[in-house]
């Protein structure tokens, strides 16, 4: 007999008795459904904090000036001079950031106001929109320019062009040279109500001395280390081997660090999941178990005129297996459908991969073949004429 | 479809001092007590006696359903009784078609598809398969029923659907325990005409039965008693 014909038979049988075959699929349907729609959330949840973190910019390196006593900042020009010092260095903007009220006309916010050079808009992948960034010579003659945020720029002037107008920051007159495009916002909040002025101009207006925060990115991936070395080693140097006075952060570790716990969560997920589809395996060979016993008869006839066991084995095996494959199926439909639905009512994130998919209908499969095989030995291994006797 | 003809000193069904011993406990009871039986090629042969006289015991040996505890039992020049399971299972695929007294027919399968079961399970390829089938229900006069389901006939038919499954494979020997245990009279009347029909035209045909009506129609009449055989001159056509 052909394995395309005992799939025939095994569809046939299984047709035959729609609500016992549903039912027997359910524990495979809801496992696989849990499983598809959990790792989608999972998978979602690790794909948000990544773009976040990555939303920050790639290869970048923080810079936190800790101090000791009343030396807890870095003048601004000797922490650009770190781009010269250290190999491998693309774009180093030192920052500071205060928050201050912003006016135009009768309109006012309360915004971050941002103390910088030119290189912070690669560093944190800003566009500008219309106007320019903040440029070297702005900072060379202490000019009162500011970029304004995308939101900060409709706040204030709703849909007119502030390139040209005046600002007043902290009751300072500043000249808008530039919006910058949309950005959203990441971990550290909105990056879209910044206004962001020349660090020397920062310094006067606020009154401040050097910077605490300086933004360092790396030329290529392979040089991040390289770079931490040599930062450490200038900061070193710079602070008297005191460690403690600064930090180098690196947001690809932490990248790794918050992905390997969404990661973990993940798997748990997953865990879990697996486990339903273990119970709903169990299930098919439950009702598999009972089928055997109620088909006794239809076994002996099928056997007196010429079953072999290897006919029988193949038949009922099969079944389980369609009865479980088709559950998968059924369950990764329901489990998409689920995980968009959780979505988009609690506004999560969701990532479907076809790995999780092929690997769940894959173990649901299995799953039949897993547990089919025992009721369908137990058919086989039938004697004919036992069977025939059976009532 | 009359089987091909063969030389007679080869007999299709050769039984030599055959045993089936049933072991309960301490007690041994011999359902088959050395018993041997010949059947020729185009023979009718009933094998009549009381209820627990061993019939269907015999039955399920000759049917390869069962193997015995000692003799030898050569069917169609091959000695089978120490064959495994498989092998058992082919020849009673090729070589045997089975009319049981309660027609076994698969009750989720319409007639056509239970015609053609034992040409799946000989693997022959479906268009040829479903062409035997046709030709044997339209043997049995059931030619515009093939996609009635067992359900849907009347008790007469579905021991002609099942005549037509024994048939299909055009097997060598038919074999029939109580065809018509569980037909009303005239139905069983018309089943054995189907059955002496099939034999006049050259099918070997064995038949159990405890009724002495019935196996008059055989051309041979062989009684068993308490797992004996005792054969006895029978009646004509
Ligand atoms: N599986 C078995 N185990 C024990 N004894 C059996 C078994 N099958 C049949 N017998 C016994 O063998 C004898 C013959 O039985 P059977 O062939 O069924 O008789 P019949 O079909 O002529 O009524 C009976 O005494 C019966 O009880
Ligand atoms: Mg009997």
């Amino acid at each position: 007999m052909s394995v395309f014909q005992a799939f025939k038979m095994a569809i046939k049988s299984i047709l035959s008795n729609k609500l016992r075959s549903l039912l027997t699929m359910l524990g495979i349907i809801i496992g696989v459904t849990a499983v598809i729609s959990l790792v989608a959330l999972g998978q979602g949840a690790t794909k948000s904090v990544t773009e976040q973190v990555r939303s920050l910019g790639t290869n970048l390196l923080t810079v936190n000036i800790l101090g000791r006593g009343s030396a807890n900042t870095m003048d601004a020009g000797e922490a650009a001079a770190l781009g010269e010092e250290v190999e491998g260095i693309q774009y180093v903007a030192p920052a500071n950031t205060q928050n201050a009220t912003v006016k135009f006309g009768s309109s006012s916010e309360s915004v971050s106001i941002v103390g910088t050079n030119a290189d912070y808009a690669h560093v944190r992948e800003y566009e500008v929109a219309s106007g320019r960034f903040v440029a070297q010579i702005d900072l060379d003659v202490y000019q009162k320019v500011a970029v304004l945020g995308y939101t900060t720029a409709t706040d204030l002037f709703g849909f007119a062009d502030p390139v040209g107008e005046y600002v007043l920051i902290q009751g300072t007159r500043y000249k808008v040279v530039g919006v910058l495009a949309e950005k959203g916002s990441s971990m550290t909040g909105s990056n879209d109500e910044v206004v962001i002025i020349p660090e020397t101009s920062f310094e006067r207006l606020f009154k401040t001395k050097g910077v605490r925060t300086i933004y360092v990115q790396v030329e290529t991936t392979e040089q991040m280390d390289a770079v931490v070395a040599g930062l450490e080693k200038s900061l070193s140097n710079r602070f008297r081997g005191n460690t403690s006075s600064y930090r180098v952060f690196n947001q690809s570790d932490a990248l790794s660090a918050l992905t390997s716990v969404s990661d973990t969560l993940t798997l748990a997920l997953a865990g879990i999941a697996g486990i339903s589809l273990l119970v709903g395996g169990i299930g098919i060979m439950n009702i598999m178990l009972v089928s055997v016993t109620e088909r006794t008869r239809e076994i002996g006839i099928r056997k007196a005129i010429g079953a072999k066991k290897r006919d029988i084995l193949i038949q009922f095996l099969i079944e389980a297996i369609v009865l479980s494959g088709l559950g998968g199926l059924l369950g990764i439909g329901i489990g998409v459908g689920a995980a968009q639905g959780a979505s988009s009512a609690f506004n999560m994130d969701i990532a479907f991969s076809a790995n999780v998919i092929l690997i769940a209908f894959a173990f649901s499969v299995g799953i039949g073949v897993a547990f089919g095989m025992f009721p369908a030995n137990k058919a086989a291994k039938l004697k004919p004429i036992d069977a025939l006797r059976f009532e | 479809m009359a089987s091909k003809q063969r030389a007679s000193s080869e007999a299709l069904i050769r039984i030599r001092n055959l045993n089936k011993i049933y072991r309960m406990g301490g007690e041994t009871l011999n359902a088959l007590d050395n018993v041997s039986l010949t059947v020729n090629e185009g023979d009718f042969v009933a094998i009549v006696g009381p209820s627990g006289s061993g019939k269907s015991t015999l039955m399920n040996v000759i049917g390869c359903l069962d193997t015995p505890s000692s003799g030898e039992y050569w069917l169609d020049g091959e000695e089978i009784s120490r064959l495994r399971e498989n092998k058992l299972a082919e020849i009673r695929n090729r070589k045997i078609g089975f009319i049981f007294q309660g027609f076994n027919l698969l009750t989720k399968l319409t007639a056509i598809e239970n015609v053609e079961l034992p040409l799946v399970y000989r693997g022959v390829p479906a268009k040829q398969r479903r062409q035997q089938a046709i030709e044997a229900l339209g043997k049995v006069g059931l030619a515009d029923r093939v996609h009635h389901r067992p359900v849907e006939l009347s008790g007469g038919q579905q021991q002609r659907v099942a005549i037509a499954r024994a048939l299909a494979g055009n097997p060598p020997i038919l074999l029939a325990d109580e065809p018509t245990g569980a037909l009303d009279t005239k139905t069983g009347v018309e089943v054995m005409g189907f059955i002496r029909e099939l034999n006049s035209l050259g099918h070997t045909i064995v038949l159990i039965t405890h009724d002495p009506g019935i196996s008059r129609q055989a051309r041979r009449i062989v009684r068993i008693q308490d797992g004996r055989l005792n054969e006895e001159e029978a009646g004509p056509e």
